[in-house]
């Protein structure tokens, strides 16, 4: 910021040299960013609480006055420096703009969502509910016996290939492809994993099957590539001198991946697996081809329909009855329900990384 | 990642069960996942083909597959691409900001407030969509009809309950923001510290130094980005079948009046539940093209990025 934009001028007389005049350009005072900023702020306030403007016109008033900014600054600065202060006040405004969806998001959620809350919510299923009451219980468990049987599919497979890509492949051409088409798998759109499934199973099956183990399959496409990825990263960032020093202790290869690198690492594959937990116990497109939605309770992973949350809620939506606002009111919930989750799953993954992954130099 | 000091050379010929199963496993793991992505393309296939080739008698749009899949593409393509247009700058500016303009450590906390977006399921974006965006959004499409109305985009009549193609773009560029923002932050921050240190050296301003030091170096990475974002966006599904009124077969320049075309994800989930014979094989096919374009796609994106880390100081 402290930019020399004139150079010295020719030698005047000695004396009191101001040196701020001497060196510097003509500025805008430090407190003229904020002075924009607040004036706009009361202003739009003001508005807001006088004349009754919505909100997003407010926000609207707030970036046209701190427009003004460069204005003043192309009066006082000149163009370059209104340039850059003007781009600063689009780079901002860009982040608040992004920050708006979140917070409406979490507000709407969060003030229609509680309305429905209660113990009867999670207790009861919608076996034979017509209208107020039931609940979600039939989800809830749907939705954590499906992720939980992804992650179990997942895990194991993810595990092991970042272990070949790390330690085995030595960066050869299987790796390679491997590796590239891991990347690719992260953007399979998630419908497309659920009609897979589908298809996978409709030839064991025959058609119009619906299996909760299918929308683990599905959720497996999913994840896999979240898995490897994040563990790969873990797994790479081991210092070689471990492993080093397990091989000259003569401690074999597996013994040395599996006693000395994936406990260092450990941390790190724990906060990636969960955010990949987190990432796919939110899908609704391939639960809702292949797991199906249904009213009763489902434990068995292997017959018929079975609920989730994020199909209840959609579903909920979808075809909301006669009268069509309780259902609604359940689809918030089990929105915030949801939304709750994945929020406490993202916490546990954050703690877990901050508290158990390996204190080294940095 | 290879050690530098190569244990299989160095061994004698010993090799014990525990070694052989263990690389036998992890080997085995990485085949099983291009099974995996062959099977996703093989099945898709065998189960498609009957749809393409199914008689329009057969199936319950009474079309056959090029005419009834056209508009869902296009619908698909259209609402993308508006995604993209609106998310691309914000993601640069909020990246932008989180990297260089706002404080060291207040970065990492706003990139985690950004990155809380991508957890924001995909039902709560369609349910989101419907109760505060469209509403929120008709009376600006009935301003938009009544004053723009001349541009073919805005010839409405506008929606009365905002459940336009253009709504659901914005819910989608909401979607693919965080996963742009966090790719564009990563290589905003790998700059060299010292071409930004000479530019500002050289009298720079902020802005100055990020035209030419930060975007030259991160031209190609954006671009990636931008495609992934493209990847989602073209396979997000429930927001858009939650949001849209879909009217099936339109194929219209018009992004806010109720007569919207569908986008295939969103088609294949309103469709598949009461969906029976012939017709699941048009949807299994429909998904296939989906499937065939996200890869495409995907596939330009990270052969992007792959060609830049080749030849960038960085890596």
């Amino acid at each position: 910021m402290t930019t020399l934009t004139n150079p010295p001028g020719p030698a005047k007389t000695p004396g009191p040299v101001d040196v701020h005049q001497e060196l510097y350009g003509a500025r805008l005072p430090s407190w003229g960013p904020r002075a924009v900023l607040g004036g706009a702020v009361v202003v739009a306030a003001a508005l807001y609480v006088l004349a009754g403007v919505n909100v997003m016109l407010a926000a609207l008033i707030v970036f046209a006055i701190s427009l003004l900014l460069p204005v003043w600054s192309v009066v006082v600065e000149g163009r370059r420096k209104a340039t850059d202060r003007l781009v600063t006040v689009l780079v901002t405004s860009s982040f608040v703009l992004a920050m708006f969806p979140l917070f409406s998001i979490l507000y709407t959620v969060i003030t229609k969502g509680t309305k429905v809350l209660g113990v009867d919510f999670f207790t009861f299923s919608m076996r034979n509910v017509v209208g107020e009451g039931g609940g979600i219980y039939h989800a809830l468990a749907g939705t954590l016996l499906i992720t939980g049987a992804a992650t179990v599919i997942s895990v194991p497979i993810g595990m092991f290939t970042a272990i070949y890509l790390v330690e085995y492949a030595d960066g050869n051409r299987l790796s390679r492809w491997i590796r590239f088409l891991v990347d690719v798998m992260t953007g399979i759109p998630s419908i497309v994993a659920g009609l897979f499934a589908y298809a996978l199973f409709v030839l064991f099956f025959g058609e119009g099957v619906r299996m909760g183990i299918g929308g683990s399959v599905a959720l497996s496409v999913l994840m896999i590539p979240v898995v490897v990825r994040s563990t790969e990263e873990m797994l790479k960032l081991v210092p070689n001198e471990l492993r080093e020093a397990s091989y000259a202790l003569g401690v074999p290869k597996w013994r040395t991946v599996s006693k000395v690198v994936l406990p260092t690492a450990l941390a790190g594959i724990v906060t990636g697996i969960t955010l990949a937990i987190a990432r796919v116990i939110g899908e609704t497109a391939p639960l809702l081809i292949i797991a199906g939605a249904t009213d009763s309770v489902n434990f068995n992973l292997f017959d018929g329909r079975m609920a989730s949350l994020p199909v209840f809620a959609y579903t909920s939506v979808r075809n909301p009855g006669v009268p069509p606002e309780f259902s609604i009111d359940r689809a918030w919930g089990a929105a915030l329900t949801l939304l709750l989750i994945v929020m406490l799953l993202n916490l546990i993954a954050r703690l877990v990384s901050y508290y158990f992954s390996p204190k080294g130099e940095r | 990642m290879a050690s530098t000091l190569d244990p299989r050379r160095k061994r004698s010929t010993i090799v014990r069960p525990g070694d052989r199963i263990f690389s036998g496993l992890s080997t085995s793991a990485g085949i099983l996942i291009l099974i995996v992505l062959a099977g996703v393309a093989a099945f898709l296939t065998i189960e498609g083909i009957p749809g393409i080739f199914a008689s329009p008698d057969d199936v319950k749009s009474g079309q056959s597959f090029l005419p009834y899949v056209w508009p869902l593409v296009y619908g698909t393509l259209i609402a993308a691409t508006i995604a993209l247009i609106i998310s691309v700058p914000i993601a640069i500016g909020v990246a932008l900001f989180i990297s260089h303009y706002s404080p060291r450590k207040l970065g990492q906390v706003l990139g985690y407030l950004i990155d809380l977006l991508a957890a924001v399921p995909s039902v709560v974006y369609g349910l989101w969509g419907i109760g505060f965006l469209a509403p929120n959004m008709a009376p600006i499409y009935q301003w938009l009809e009544d004053n723009l109305g001349f541009i073919p985009f805005f010839a409405g009549p506008a929606s009365a309950t905002g459940r336009t193609i253009m709504t659901a773009s914005i819910v989608l560029a909401v979607m693919i923001l965080p996963i742009m923002t966090a790719i564009c932050r990563e290589i905003f921050l790998q700059t060299p510290r010292l071409h930004e240190e000479a530019a500002l050296a050289l009298g720079a301003t902020r802005w100055e130094m990020a035209r030419m030091a930060i975007f030259p170096y991160a031209r190609s990475g954006i671009v990636s980005a931008a495609m992934l974002g493209l990847g989602r966006a073209l396979g997000e599904t429930l927001a858009v079948a939650m949001v849209l009124s879909v009217s099936a077969g339109t194929v219209t320049a018009n992004l806010i009046s109720s007569t919207n075309p569908s986008t295939i994800a969103a088609n294949i989930a309103l469709s598949f539940g009461e969906a029976s014979g012939k017709t699941v094989n048009v949807l299994i096919a429909s998904g296939l093209v989906l499937f065939v374009i996200t890869f495409l796609v995907n596939f330009a994106a990270r052969a992007i990025v792959d060609r830049r880390k080749e030849f960038s100081g960085a890596n």
